[in-house]
């Protein structure tokens, strides 16, 4: 794993987010524990405040029926080495979250100070085409912004969930500074253009995103094969004017890291006040009117 | 002014070259995954087989890579010069193993041989034959197969189309052509007529009663597209009744595309509820 290393030196209002861009291994949880502690290490050395992994990067992503004997419990040991590895720097982390009363979820979990700080269980579950994640998972129903210690107000969003509008602005009304994006997606490399179309794709949606919720964005995908299906890597940080701050450019595992200035939060918002004049409670009320049963749709 | 359409088969070879990074990823990938970075693949001398021949090499190096020409004593002289065509650019180690032996020895005294009951035999024992230098080498046998042949259903079921892994499987014949042109393989492989080589003189596209080209094309309106075959003719300008002929040989052939179908009678049956990942814990 090469280290992407950054040159200067750290301004004071500023928080140093390191992404782990991983190809994990298939349905070897604990083999993927050390492969996370070991980049955790790293991270820490290149003086990152945050580290953030991919989209299932406990588990791998083609799981099918091995969605059952990966899945953990927040409380599972294999669990608790890696949230206490967090003493220190905070890691943002994916696994499938087993509840107490054995319902199965996409998670993103994001550990601070040697505690889950908070937990985001993925909403939309593709299922089509390649995907298949509604028949061995459930969706989770809240979409929270929260705050781990000083840290910028942020929130989480597991992959297709970004693909729905509807996820980045909760969360953005929710006063989200930084959105972290987790993912694990695929590449379809015919797409004309050496990059393939989805990572062309999610360029384009989330630098829109940014520039639109005027926040930071930190885009953690995976790399490697399962089954032949490729991970296109590329992972990458979107500042609030919507430009790259950073961004991987390799098919490979890497360590990317990126400072993300929190003053600019300020000067964007002041220049481009789109959440000073956002109207939630216009979209609120219209959205209540266009739910009533019997609207059509 | 009408704008002139671009033709199907121009478009799907317009993507080709950034598929390369891609494939050489995948077979690093994959083909380490099991511990053992070694490749073994029959070289026929057309041009699938070289392209996954450069595709591995670029991905593996040539020491990896194991290439087992096999030919019958009617395979064309062309055939045999042209995997040493391959051999020599890429530097490869030559493994040839004939055999005539034995499939003359299984048909000896049979009488009224088909050369399609032939063809597919020597298809098997090819496979047979790589299956065993996989084991003997510790090395993953590398499927030529290209799209067009697996939607067509134009291969030996357990013969040419049974591999470990396969880089070209999700590329049509045309956008082969592409690729093999970018990745150096040498011109006359590229040039000629494609052939199973099977019996004399035998070439793909008189078999088939249709050229690639037109196979492409409407392969990929009707897989890629999902048009139906009414619209693909029209999108083609390729006559309906050849269309609606290569729809059918794609259902027909499904057999073909899918493990043996297991009579379900547990709770768990493999295939259906029973169902891991291939690279499970890799």
């Amino acid at each position: 794993m090469s280290l992407n290393k950054v040159e200067g030196v750290f301004r004071l209002n500023a928080i140093r987010v390191a992404i782990g861009q991983i190809s994990p291994i298939l349905g070897d949880v604990p083999a993927n524990v050390d492969k996370h502690l070991q980049v955790v290490q790293k991270a820490r050395e290149a003086g990152a405040q945050v580290v953030v992994f991919p989209e299932l990067g406990l588990t791998g992503y083609l799981l099918k029926d091995l969605t059952y004997e990966v899945a953990r419990p927040l409380g599972h040991v294999d669990i608790a080495r890696l949230v206490k590895a967090s003493d220190d720097i905070d890691i943002l982390f994916s696994c499938i979250e087993e509840s107490p009363s054995h319902r199965f979820y996409v998670s993103a979990v994001y550990a601070s100070r040697g505690q889950v700080a908070h937990v985001h269980r993925k909403v939309y579950l593709p299922t089509y085409g390649l995907f298949e994640e509604r028949r061995h998972t459930g969706a989770g129903d809240e979409v929270r912004v929260f705050t781990a210690m000083d840290r910028p107000a942020s929130g989480m969003m597991v992959c297709e969930d970004a693909w729905h509008p509807s996820i980045p602005y909760l969360l953005s009304v929710g006063g989200a500074d930084i959105l972290y994006v987790p993912a694990a997606g695929p590449g379809r490399a015919l797409s004309g253009d050496p990059h393939s179309g989805s990572q062309q794709f999610w360029e384009r949606l989330l630098r829109t995103y940014a520039q639109l919720f005027t926040c930071y964005i930190v885009f953690a995908n995976r790399t490697g094969f399962e089954d032949g299906v490729f991970f296109f890597g590329h992972s990458f940080v979107v500042h609030p004017g919507g430009d790259i701050l950073a961004a991987s450019s390799s098919l490979d595992e890497e360590l990317l890291i990126a400072d993300l200035d929190l003053d600019m939060l300020r000067r964007e918002r002041y220049r481009t006040p789109l959440l000073r004049d956002e109207d939630a409670h216009l979209t609120h009320r219209l959205l209540g009117d266009l739910l009533k049963p019997g609207v059509n749709r | 002014m009408t704008k002139q359409r671009e033709p199907v088969a121009d478009s799907l070879r317009a993507s080709v070259a950034g598929a390369i990074p891609v494939l050489e990823a995948f077979l690093r990938h994959e083909v380490c995954k099991t511990g053992f970075c070694r490749a073994v693949l029959g070289l026929s001398g057309g041009i699938d087989s070289a392209v996954v021949a450069y595709l591995a090499v670029r991905a593996l190096g040539a020491d990896n890579v194991y290439p087992v020409i096999m030919p019958y004593k009617l395979s064309s002289p062309a055939s045999l010069q042209h995997a040493e065509m391959v051999l020599a650019d890429l530097g490869l180690r030559r493994i040839v193993v004939e055999i005539t032996p034995q499939i003359d020895a299984y048909f000896a005294g049979q009488q009224d041989v088909t050369p399609l009951r032939k063809g597919n035999k020597m298809a098997r024992e090819r496979m047979s034959i790589l299956f065993d230098y996989s084991a003997q080498h510790q090395g993953l046998v590398l499927g030529t197969s290209n799209k067009t042949e697996l939607l067509l259903g134009y291969g030996t079921q357990f013969g040419d189309t049974a591999s470990a892994l396969n880089p070209i499987g999700d590329l049509y014949k045309t956008q082969i052509r592409e690729l093999a042109a970018v990745l150096g393989v040498p011109t006359p492989i590229c040039e000629k007529a494609p052939s199973a080589d099977l019996w004399e003189d035998q070439t793909d596209e008189k078999e088939l009663g249709f050229t690639y080209d037109e196979a492409d094309a409407i392969l990929h309106l009707l897989t890629d597209e999902r048009l139906s075959p009414e619209d693909a003719a029209v999108q083609s300008g390729l006559p309906l009744e050849l269309v609606s002929q290569i729809a059918r040989r794609v259902r027909l052939n499904q057999y073909k595309r899918r493990m043996p179908v297991i009579a379900k009678l547990s709770s768990r049956t493999i295939g259906i509820d029973f169902r891991y990942p291939r690279d499970w814990g890799q």
